[in-house]
Formats: C-alpha cells, structure tokens, sequence
C-alpha cells in the first residue's frame, strides 16, 4: 500500500502579525514556522495506519509545497514515521491559491499511485479548507473531510466526520480516497531522538513547481490586512499581583459576581 | 446578478445557517435560486426558484450524488455566485463543486467591499481582500458574519430534480449524537476557561482554583480538550456548548472563531493573554496582558481575602 500525507508548514500565528511591503501576505522576517496543526494529526494518523499494517508492505511519503525552509518540517515528519519526503519547491507557494496547490499536488501524486491520501482539513493561515477535496476532484478519488476517528479494514474506510455541537455521522468509502483530518483525531507523537537520527538517513525527493507545472489561478488576492479593531475593552499591563488587584476592582464595579 | 444558494437539511430539519444565505444574498442585491437535498415539508423561506433533490434517494450525506443535484441546478439558473454556509457541509461540497464547474472558490467570506470579497485568516487575527479571476464563483460564508435580519420569508416555487449518477463514493452509515453533557454550564453564572496558553495540564488545578473562588464553573476551549486536559463536556464552542454567563474569564484563550461563537453573548468577558491583538481581543471587556499562570495565582490569592 502507497500512503501519502500533505502538510504544510506555516507562521506562529501567536506571533506578532504584519502585512509584507506588497500588502498581499505576511512579512515573514523574524517569524517563527511549524507544522500546520491539522497536517500533525494528518501525520500521526497515516503512521499509525502504517504501524498497524505490521509486515504487510507500507510505504509512507510526507509531501510538502514551499519554500527551503519547509524541509525543516518533512524532517519532522520522517521523525515521526514517514518513510520518504517530497518538497515541492516554491519560493511563492504563498501567492498560489488552494487550486494551484492543489493541482501541483496531483501532478505529482498522479504518477504514483497513492491507495490513501491524508491531510488536514484546513490550514491554520489561509483556512480555505479546499486543498483536500480540490485534490481528490483533480485525481478522481473518493474524499472524507473534517474526520475525527479513522479505521480501514476489509479494504473499505469507516470515517467518522464532525458535525456541528459535537454530533458525528459515519461513511464509508473505498480507496483509493482522501482524508482530510480534524483536530483531536489522535494524539499526534514527539519525535524521539533515535528517530530524528535515523530520520536524517530518509530520502527527501526536491521538485520545482514549474516542473510540475502551475495552473492559472483562480483567486486574486488584492489586499492583506489587520481587521479594523471594534473592541473598545480596556487593556491592563503590568505585573501580576498589582494587575489582579485592578481586576478585581472592576469585577466589584461592573459585575455583580463578588456581591454576597 | 444572480446567486445560488445551497440549504442544508439534516435528520429532519433544516439547519441553523439557511436564513443567513437568504440575507447574505440580499446584501449582494443578487436575484436568487435555492437548492436543497431534502423534503417539501420543510423548505426555506424564500421567494424565488428552488431545486428539491429527494433527501430519500440522494441521502443526507453523499457529495456525489448532492453535487450532481447543485450542478443541475447551476447549470438552469447560471448563477454568478453559488453559496454554501462556511461549516461542514459546505467544507465537505463547495470545493467539489468549485472543482467541477473549474469555478474559484473564496472561503471563510467576513464582508464585502465594493464587489470584492472579505475573508478571514491567521486565526481571525488578519483579513484578506480578494475577488474571483473566473466568470462565476463559489462563496462559502462565515456564520455570524453577517448582521441577520429576519426580514426574508415567503414560499419557494419547487422544481424538482433527479440525480443523473448513480453516485459512487463515499456513503452514509449513520450518525454518533454528541456526548451527553453531564454537566450542563448553560446556567453557569461565572465561567473560568482553559485555552493553549494554560501551558501543560499540571497548570489546570491552578485555573480550577480560580473557578472556585469565583464560585464558578470550568470551561475550556478546543485545543485544551483535544489534549486531553480537561473532559469534552467543558468545552465551549461551536463543537461543545453555547454559554452566556455574568462573567467569563478565558486564561490563555486566542478566540478562535469555533470559541467566540460559544461565548460572544456573556455579560462581561475578562481575557488573559499575552498577545494583545490575539482575537478575543475583540470581545474581551478587559484584556489583561501578562503572564498567565501567576497572574491567576495571584487574583485566586487576592479573591480569597475578600
């Protein structure tokens, strides 16, 4: 069986946040990058499928479409369990739209032959939530999204999806297919230090975008911003204990909590 | 300019977002269609054409089959836009629709601007303002974005539609209901939450301190509960439960949407964090910028001594 999962690296969003000189997307200077959240639980699960299959043979390729720095990430990924890396290379992967990525990804993905193909359903950054199932559509494959609990037995896979206040429903589909995983899938492993040594003997294959070729896009993206900020709340600095004392004296002024 | 808009029905009913398309639609001053999967008891209330696939030959869920009934009726009424409420089931059909008609697709719309579209990103923490490059486009649509007015109503004219598939894919075999909450914080009168910014489980107890001596109740947001650190019934969100407390305090929460539509309507909202523009700065009444842990040791010290 050919596994593949997509993931994509992206800002500390945590970090403090500006537009580029460009106003189109983020300067990235000084900011730190990780593994996109939903594409970590995309990881751990395609490792577990791997590790359950046991002695039948399994291989497990972690793709990625970005610039240089991604490789940090596929490295990661090899350290968790992945078999071999891909980096797609883009220096402008952040000016692409979902469509683009999308169809770089099944040009490469549409000579190999993947049974299973996992990502995350959206990304932290850009939240379209379209990668996934754009894939699938490009390759003719079967797609299961926002999936909270995965199985394959039999050949068939029973997904079960998150709805809205917490409700499931459960499908089934046969490979080969797309999984796009929800938070809280699995509880995504650490890379242990044997593993990152013998992660750094895996193969990480490099493309070039324009090798794979790039669609036109779709979308155009005109400005990149901070929201106009409606909050008028009060902001409170300072040390800890003088600021707790602040606090409750707003809650005794605006609450009725503290009363009786 | 015409609009397609694609209701949503579920085990009986209707779901919440539908009548937001209605207004959504109205704002864009788009002339509108509806399609539905579903029944003709229960139908959005419109003026307008509206394209009923029979819920009980396409299934409630089945992308193929749903689709195959949205491009018949993309391809009778020729919209410019065809529109789906930014939540699961338009996650799981917009892009699939997108695809086929080769159609971009905006994701995640906040606001409108001069015919470009507003949408958000970075965690609600940045916006970008984009338009489509293709003649027509797929719109999913943020819940709660847009003021809802109410104002919409009348009786859809139906036209019926058949799938020409047979839909292969992936199928429904039923559904899970959510964990019953044992614990019902809906009545809560204060609410302490835990967000990522708690740290590490061990730090938990310390925030349970602090609910305590508000007399209130734990919550928590998302991430906390998919670590483990706290049980799926605290969780307050649009995946957990809807609350409106006198007093909401989220220690280290950054407001992700998913978070604020659980408890934008609380009376008074106290936050926590050390990112002054994180989201719930947005909503938070008071902002207090410092350092989490022994900020909320400090103000649990200082509650006990009144």
């Amino acid at each position: 069986m050919k596994i593949l999962v997509c993931a994509k690296q992206i800002p500390d969003l945590a970090s403090k946040l500006g537009p580029d000189t460009a106003n189109l997307w983020l300067d990235e200077t000084d900011l730190p990058f990780q593994i996109n959240e939903y594409d970590e639980y995309a990881v751990e699960e395609a490792v577990k499928l791997k590790e359950q299959r046991g002695a039948e043979p399994t291989e497990l390729t972690v793709l990625s479409v970005g610039p240089p720095r991604v490789l940090e990430m596929l490295k990661k990924a090899l350290a968790m369990g992945c078999d071999r890396g891909v980096h797609i290379e883009d220096d402008e992967s952040s000016t692409k739209d979902p469509w683009q990525i999308a169809s770089l990804i099944a040009a490469y993905a549409e000579k190999e032959n993947f049974d299973i193909i996992f990502t995350g359903m959206q990304s932290q950054d850009r939240g379209s939530a379209q990668v996934g199932p754009t894939l699938a559509e490009a390759l003719g494959y079967a797609c299961a999204t926002t999936v909270i609990a995965f199985g394959l037995e039999g050949g068939v896979i029973t997904a079960e999806r998150e709805l809205e206040g917490g409700a499931r429903s459960v499908v089934k589909l046969k490979p080969p297919a797309v999984i796009t995983c929800e938070l809280g899938l699995n509880t995504p492993r650490y890379p242990t230090l044997p593993n990152i040594m013998k992660a750094r003997k895996k193969p990480i294959a490099v493309l070039k975008s324009a090798e794979l070729g790039v669609e036109s896009p779709r979308l155009i993206t005109e400005k990149f911003y901070a929201p106009v900020r409606k909050g008028g709340g009060l902001v409170l600095e300072g040390e800890a204990a003088g600021l707790a004392g602040k606090v409750i004296e707003i809650l005794k002024e605006r609450t009725t909590v503290l009363r009786g | 300019m015409k609009a397609l808009l694609v209701f949503e029905y579920r085990r009986g009913k209707l779901t919440e977002g539908n009548s937001e398309l209605i207004d959504f639609a109205a704002g864009l001053c788009a002339q509108c269609a509806g399609v539905l999967i579903g029944e003709e008891s229960a139908l959005p209330a419109f003026e307008g054409k509206l394209y009923l696939g029979d819920i009980a030959v396409c299934k409630e869920y089945g992308p193929e089959l749903h689709a195959d009934i949205i491009l018949q009726a993309a391809q009778k009424e020729n919209p410019d836009y065809i529109i789906f409420t930014h939540a699961p089931y338009g996650w799981d059909l917009a892009p699939r629709v997108a695809a086929k008609l080769k159609a971009a697709q905006i994701s995640e719309i906040t606001g409108l601007s001069d015919g470009k579209f507003e949408v958000g990103c970075c965690s609600g923490k940045m916006r970008r303002l984009v338009r489509p490059a293709t003649p027509r486009a797929v719109l999913t649509l943020q819940e709660g974005a847009f003021p809802f007015t109410g104002k919409a109503g009348g009786t859809p004219e139906v036209e019926k539609l058949v799938p020409t598939g047979t839909g292969s894919g992936p199928e429904l075999a039923g559904f899970k209901e959510a964990e019953k909450h044992g614990l019902d914080l809906s009545g809560a009168e204060v609410i302490v939450s835990a967000g990522r910014g708690v740290g590490k489980k061990d730090n938990i107890p310390v925030i349970a301190e602090l609910a305590a001596a508000l007399k209130g109740e734990m919550g928590a947001s998302r991430p906390v509960v998919d670590a483990g650190w706290l049980e799926h019934t605290r969780q307050v969100g649009a995946t957990g439960q809807v609350v409106s407390p006198k007093l909401y305090v989220a220690c280290g929460i950054s407001g992700a949407i998913q978070h604020l539509s659980g408890m934008r309507n609380s009376e008074f909202i106290v936050a926590i964090n050390k990112d002054k523009e994180a989201p719930i700065s947005e909503i938070a009444d008071v902002m207090v910028i410092t350092d989490l842990m022994p900020f909320v040791a400090a103000l649990t010290a200082q509650l006990k001594k009144i």
